[in-house]
């Protein structure tokens, strides 16, 4: 590249024989060179009044003032400059993406070593650039084939052990995956597959890259790429892509650009995360998680085996306490305790039954003292008989006049004769 | 329990979880509890040995196309 350089700088050297380029010296240093090179742009009149055409990006506006951007179509890029004095007399502000006509002027940033337009006139050619209208043509085309229906995602493998990656080995991108993976979820296998994601021939090499690693066998992919501008991104807008991804196996995230870049690959994921990182931890659990959940697994395999336990006590108590209950020397305790009370109750009837005998033994001797003759003789009465034949006079009639009668008194007696009597 | 975890994590994992499921619905005879809870135990082991032990491994495909599918470590 070099040699080649060298070798038409010196043809033209030969053509305009510059002063600052001594023909003597063979070996030049970059600014010399870079002088050389300017002063030869300087020399074309056709660069130092140029219309160009294309797209706006990455345009920024620093405080110094002036405003950088480039310029593109779909295969090339052109970088370009407006200095403030030429800003503060441009109406029109173009925002990434619009085409513009570009009036100026081609030159060398001898410092960098870059050609740049340097513009002094923008005029706007279309509000929204070519990219993104194909961009969107694109996406309505898939979209109304059903390629981002949310129906046909497939739902990604809670615990992957193979995981395969599709970026370029070389990246920020794929340092930032595995530093994810690395730290949440070492338990995985990575495997890269390898592929260019930027510029010419990207977007076959992908899909190549996603087919490779789809066949080698892996439980979730990732297709990732760092921030850039859109035209660095263009290729994750290749329909081709967005097929394949519907034709692996294997559950496919992307993680593409930065937050606010969406791509049609995005589309076709069956999960899309905003960036390369977050991709990485979308596929994979936190270790710090599962391990958490094992620890409270734990408590509840031995709550539940406490509970076991517990309840075949609980059981067992029970029986236990109904096994006493029909028990034999349950019976005969209770038996036994019958036959207290019937020993205590005939007990309690015998005294019962001697009481009684008592009382009524009272009572009669009260009677028998009642009726002994001797006791009506103490108190008056007297027996009289007949003194012929000694028996009891017991009326009137058993004693006519005459008759001689005893009369027993309880002290002594008497020998008497009737003298009269009455009969009623 | 000095097992080396030659069951997969995920399966491991998955095992653990049916039997906390059936330990906790319940209806098993003692020596089935008593057998899951030890094998339980045992998962959550093999589990644990698992993260530990991990080290991310990253290789790459080798080869320009399907017909070289070896791979090489990286690092």
């Amino acid at each position: 590249m070099y040699c080649a350089f060298y070798h038409r700088c010196g043809e033209w050297y030969n053509m305009f024989m510059l002063p600052m380029f001594p023909e003597e010296q063979s070996i030049y240093s970059v600014s010399l060179l870079n002088v050389y090179i300017r002063q030869m742009f300087e020399m074309d009149y056709r660069l130092r009044d140029v219309w160009v055409e294309g797209e706006v990006s990455n345009f920024s506006q620093p405080a110094s003032g002036h405003w950088y951007f480039t310029l593109k179509d779909e295969r090339s890029q052109l970088k370009a400059v407006m200095w403030k004095t030429q800003v503060a007399r441009q109406d029109y502000i173009p925002r990434h993406g619009d085409k513009i006509r570009a009036h100026g002027n081609v030159a060398i940033y001898e410092a960098g070593g870059q050609y740049q337009l340097y513009c002094d006139e923008l005029v706007s050619l279309a509000t929204t650039g070519d990219l993104h209208a194909r961009f969107r043509l694109l996406w309505d085309k898939l979209e109304s084939e059903g390629l981002f229906r949310d129906e046909i995602k497939r739902p990604l493998p809670e615990f992957p052990q193979r995981i395969g990656i599709v970026t370029s080995a070389t990246t920020a991108a794929f340092q930032d995956i595995q530093n994810v993976l690395r730290r949440r979820y070492p338990i995985a296998q990575v495997i890269l597959s390898p592929t260019p994601v930027q510029g010419e021939g990207a977007a076959p090499a992908i899909v190549a890259a996603l087919k490779r690693v789809d066949r080698y066998g892996v439980d979730v992919i990732l297709l990732a790429r760092g921030g850039g501008s859109l035209e660095d991104l263009w290729c994750f807008n290749d329909e081709r892509i967005a097929r394949a991804i519907r034709e692996t196996r294997a559950p496919v995230v992307t993680g593409v650009g930065h937050e606010t870049d969406t791509t049609l690959v995005d589309g076709a994921a069956d999960m899309r995360a905003p960036t390369p990182s977050a991709g990485a931890e979308r596929i994979a659990p936190d270790v710090e998680q599962i391990k958490e959940r094992l620890a409270e697994f734990r408590l509840r395999l031995a709550d539940s085996a406490q509970y076991e336990i517990t309840e075949r006590r609980d059981q067992l108590d029970d029986a236990l306490h109904k096994l006493r209950l029909i028990s034999p020397s349950s019976y005969i305790r209770n038996e036994r305790q019958r036959l207290d009370e019937a020993h205590s109750r005939l007990a309690k009837a015998v005294q019962n039954h001697l009481t009684t005998l008592q009382r009524d033994l009272h009572a009669h001797r009260r009677a028998l003292d009642l009726a002994n003759p001797h006791n009506l003789l103490a108190r008056g009465y007297a027996v009289v008989t007949r003194a012929l034949d000694g028996k009891r006079v017991l009326s009137a009639l058993d004693a006519a006049p005459g008759t001689s009668v005893a009369i027993q008194f309880d002290k002594g007696h008497l020998v008497a004769t009737v003298k009269d009597r009455t009969l009623e | 329990m000095s097992e080396s975890p030659t069951i997969r994590f995920e399966d491991a994992y998955r095992e653990l979880e049916s039997i906390i499921d059936r330990l906790e619905a319940g209806n098993l005879s003692l020596d089935e509890s008593m057998s899951l809870f030890e094998r339980g135990r045992e998962l959550a082991t093999i589990c644990e040995q698992h993260l530990n032990a991990a080290e991310l491994k990253v290789s790459q495909l080798l080869g320009e196309d399907d017909s070289d599918p070896r791979t090489e470590l990286l690092e």
